[in-house]
């Protein structure tokens, strides 16, 4: 039995927290709305939760006559995101469970070269000039899934210190005395063990591919065949920018606003480019909350 | 087996390093880093001679000052109320507050923007109107965008914040509250006199640890959500949006070395400064 207290409590509770999830996804509710908005709506009446005309001329762009733009930029993210978290994962799985060995030579030292990173980093300057013009990455797949990405000192701490408190060493012990090398032992009895934080590491670092345009911004000049649907959806945004800022000189952005693709059409692309999140989230949640608090206490 | 990682770690962190050099010298694309001419201080001088190293370095430091206050109240607060909240609606509010957190910043630029268009803007079509107000050319008023900003990086990071804060409240002994409940505190009693001063170390730890980082800023919070509109530089440049513009925009790559040296450098001496308080809180948190 509840008091009259506890009640008011809870109603109060319940109350900011509608409140502040209304918030939370209001805007996400106005871009979707916006997106199957008669254009010539929005463009009178502004973005609205209760569009005047609705239509789905938006989405008939998007994959019917200017599919190949968009679909390309879709299938590079994709392509970005499985081979980034695969590489990502091999790698970063490789150096936590060799750090994670008690028996290696300067293991300390070896820690401390990865901590570092953490600690003090060059900035953009010159990691920019020397992917640049000793790696050549430019205006390639590379320039996308190198840089910055692919591994981070972070993870490889949060999963060496998975490795080392939760696969005991008898377990592997065990493994060597069946006359199992290092990485059978690593395969077959070390990774099976470890799955809960490679499900995790996987899901962050999928997420930072999946929402990445910075590489591609910096990185693709030439190449715009290898947008992925960020940097296409960023691109677009500069085009915008690049109108409002020339808005004195009006034919000058009108005709800008013929080459563009319309109001609607940009926030179809927007939610398009969500929807593999929203989609995929019911199934990473708990591992995320998980994540965030393995993370947040280990620091 | 380590080979892949360190070598990843070589050419990510390691071989970028000594091109700081770069900070020092006038920087010849044909010459490269080390064959151009040494300068000096000279970047650093231009750089704090112009009103620019103050206004990135105000605007740096006064965001993070406001995130760390804001989204730590926020957090919380929302942690708080989760916490004393049961059943299935409780789920809900963590998926839905925390999905913010999962969108690139990109696409929270298309968000903002519809919202403050100038022309077909949400704010100024529907909101402003109901109020009997004029609409305001959002994108050329540098005066409101640090309301924004700090509005969109709340709604960005509250639910994630939010996580480790509830966490910690899920593990406090039960008992406390009991006993609590028996000498009749309510429930405002029972926060103020329990979880408060239980969650205080795990505040200070988080606080300091923002503390460390407050030379760095989040790129495209303040890149992509004022769209890298000139108008507004005077309140939302950062060193990160300076460095990026100094280098792909403007071209003056020395200037923009410095100024990244700079943060890197003083960057380093905040998260060792920052971790020694730390572990003078809760030594087992500790970076180092």
């Amino acid at each position: 039995m509840k008091t009259k207290e506890a009640r008011i409590y809870d109603g109060v509770g319940h109350l900011i927290m509608t409140i502040l999830s209304l918030l939370a996804i209001i805007p996400i509710i106005l871009m979707v709305i916006s997106s199957v908005t008669d254009n010539a709506a929005l463009l009178q009446n502004g973005y609205s939760f209760f569009p005047k005309k609705w239509s789905l001329f938006a989405y008939e762009w998007v994959f019917k006559s200017n599919s190949s733009v968009v679909m390309r930029a879709y299938g590079m993210s994709f392509l970005l995101t499985a081979v980034g978290v695969t590489s990502s994962l091999i790698i970063t799985t490789l150096l936590a469970y060799g750090l994670s060995k008690k028996g290696i030579p300067f293991r300390g030292l070896l820690t401390f070269l990865v901590f570092f990173t953490m600690l003090f980093n060059g900035g953009l300057v010159p990691t920019y000039i020397n992917y640049t013009n000793v790696f050549h990455v430019k205006d390639t797949f590379a320039g996308l899934l190198v840089p910055g990405l692919l591994m981070n000192a972070f993870n490889v701490l949060l999963m060496k210190s998975y490795f080392v408190t939760g696969v005991p060493d008898e377990i592997l012990e065990a493994a060597y005395i069946d006359g199992a090398g290092e990485f059978k032992t690593l395969y077959s009895v070390a990774l099976p063990m470890a799955k809960p934080i490679i499900a995790t590491i996987g899901m962050f670092v999928g997420i930072a591919y999946w929402n990445d345009w910075n590489n591609g911004y910096i990185y693709l000049v030439k190449h715009t065949d290898l947008y992925s649907i960020q940097n296409l959806l960023n691109r677009l945004m500069q085009n915008i920018q690049a109108l409002s800022q020339n808005a004195s000189n009006l034919t000058n952005a009108n005709q800008g606003l013929a080459q563009i693709p319309t109001a609607t059409v940009r926030m179809a692309m927007a939610t398009l480019g969500i929807l593999p999140v929203v989609v995929i989230y019911p199934f990473i949640q708990k591992n995320f909350v998980k994540g965030i608090t393995l993370g947040g206490v280990k620091g | 087996m380590m080979l892949p990682g360190f070598l990843y770690l070589f050419i990510n962190n390691y071989m970028p390093l000594p091109g700081l050099v770069i900070a020092f010298k006038q920087y010849n694309a044909r010459k490269g880093i080390f064959g151009s001419n040494w300068i000096g201080f000279k970047n650093f001088e231009y750089l704090f001679k112009t009103s620019d190293a103050f206004v990135i370095t105000r605007n740096t430091i006064l965001y993070n000052l406001a995130f760390i206050v804001v989204n730590t109240v926020m957090a919380v607060l929302v942690a708080v109320i989760l916490s004393e909240l049961n059943g299935k609606r409780k789920k809900v509010y963590q998926s839905v507050i925390l999905l913010p957190n999962l969108i690139s910043t990109v696409i929270i630029g298309y968000l903002v923007f519809s919202f403050f268009s100038v022309e077909n803007g949400f704010v100024n079509n529907s909101i402003l109107p109901a109020f009997g107000l004029k609409p305001v050319d959002w994108y050329s008023e540098p005066k409101y965008w640090p309301f924004i900003i700090i509005f969109v990086s709340a709604w960005k990071s509250v639910g994630y914040n939010c996580i480790v804060y509830l966490a910690t409240i899920l593990g406090f002994d039960r008992a406390y509250y009991e006993s609590a409940l028996v000498d009749g505190a309510n429930r405002w009693k029972q926060f103020k006199y329990i979880t408060l001063p239980l969650l205080k170390p795990t505040i200070i730890m988080l606080t300091l640890m923002a503390i460390g980082r407050i030379f760095y800023s989040d790129f495209g919070l303040f890149y992509q959500v004022p769209m890298n509109q000139g108008a507004l530089y005077s309140t939302t440049n950062t060193i990160d949006t300076y460095v990026y513009r100094g280098l792909l925009q403007l071209g003056n790559i020395s200037m923009s070395a410095a100024a990244g040296l700079y943060q890197s450098v003083i960057g380093f001496i905040l998260v060792l400064g920052a971790n020694m308080l730390v572990r003078k809180v809760d030594k087992d948190s500790a970076l180092i």
